[in-house]
């Protein structure tokens, strides 16, 4: 046991280091992955490069779901880049490769719905929900503003509420007795 | 009426979510149905020298089984497929990233379903088809349209649901 026992210096090298395998590891796991597909050439054109990655940021990788086609490992969005790189390399513009992709995988591939009938409510919805709330709140608002102060109370109510009021005993509905909660308790 | 409306809201989101639950994620409509199958020339596995294209088959209905030999659930489904089909249309297999070259060792052992199966190794033509998984299943016409698109195994309710009722409308 003693033997097993580290001095805190030496348990935090130890931590340190596999701390550092760790990163290393996580580091190298991509490429791993890589390694069974054929390498694709990403480094021999930054520009072509750059344009992919900022085109592929708004397209959904469709395995995937919730990633982006630039962020994500799986295999069909590694495919996916490469055929992107062709058709940009073919001298393809952006519209046109996004354009082939949607012929192939339907709006779906876009982060970002097109506005075209289908999607009207998708795009329309957050603003008529807010209108409309506003409108609910515009018209409760008025309502009130139109309520007129109710001055019909009759002549027996009125002497009873002063008559209330001028009375000397101060009046409990439940008796003293039955008087219950934090002031009670506090006086115990 | 003015009391029913908390109601009438709650069943319209109930509506929503009811409908949303047997939302299928993984079957992305596909914008193909309707268009010309994509062309390809490719080896066909097993016979060597040999390429099979779509532009063969035009005239006739077909099948275009896309799978591979590392999709469990493909090898599963081939075994079902000879029977449902039962030679009443041809089924041509895309092979999908056969890296390993199993497919043929695998298709001579377990016999193939399919008139012939093409080696798509990198994967290019199935990106063609819009392929998401394994396996997949296009109906094409005799034009060479693709006429419907079925995501997941073939099995033999899917089959009578979806294919027979297609088929026969197609080859009338």
């Amino acid at each position: 046991m003693d033997q097993e026992v580290r001095t805190p210096v030496e348990g935090v090298a130890v931590l340190k280091g596999s701390l550092g395998l760790l990163i290393c590891l996580l580091w190298l796991a991509p490429e791993w992955g890589m390694a069974s597909v054929p390498a694709a050439p990403n480094a021999d054109d930054p520009a072509l490069e750059a344009r992919l990655n900022r085109l592929a940021e708004g397209l959904r990788c469709v395995v995937c779901q919730n990633e982006s086609l630039a962020e994500s490992r799986a295999s069909l969005a590694l495919d996916l880049r490469e055929e992107i790189r062709e058709m940009m390399r073919a001298g393809m513009s952006d519209d046109a490769v996004v354009e082939s992709l949607v012929a192939r995988y339907g709006d779906f591939v876009l982060y970002r719905p097109p506005l075209k009938p289908l999607t009207y409510l998708l795009w329309a919805g957050p603003l008529a929900f807010l209108l409309g709330g506003a409108g609910l709140a515009m018209g409760s608002v008025l309502r009130r503003r139109m309520l007129r102060p109710q001055a019909d109370v009759s002549a027996d109510a009125l002497r009873e509420a002063a008559r209330l009021l001028q009375g000397s005993e101060p009046h409990s509905p439940r008796g003293t007795d039955a008087v219950s909660g934090p002031t009670h308790r506090e006086e115990r | 009426m003015r009391r029913w409306g908390p109601l009438w809201l709650f069943a319209a989101v109930a509506a929503f979510l009811y409908v949303g639950l047997y939302l299928n994620p993984k079957e992305v409509p596909s914008p193909l149905v309707g268009r010309p199958a994509p062309d390809f020339t490719l080896p066909v596995i097993g016979q060597p020298g040999e390429t099979f294209s779509p532009s063969e088959v035009r005239g006739k209905v077909w099948l275009l089984n896309i799978w591979a030999p590392w999709c469990s659930v493909c090898l599963e489904e081939h075994k079902h497929l000879p029977r449902l089909v039962d030679g009443r249309v041809p089924i041509y297999g895309l092979t999908w990233k056969d890296l390993d070259r199993e497919a043929a060792p695998l298709l001579a052992r377990n016999g193939s379903p399919y008139v012939a199966a093409v080696d798509d190794r990198d994967g290019r033509i199935a990106l063609r088809y819009g392929v998401t998984v394994t396996p997949e299943t296009f109906v094409i016409d005799r034009h060479g349209m693709i006429r419907m698109k079925h995501v997941g195994p073939v099995t033999p309710a899917v089959w009578t649901r979806k294919f027979e009722p297609l088929l026969k409308a197609l080859q009338s």
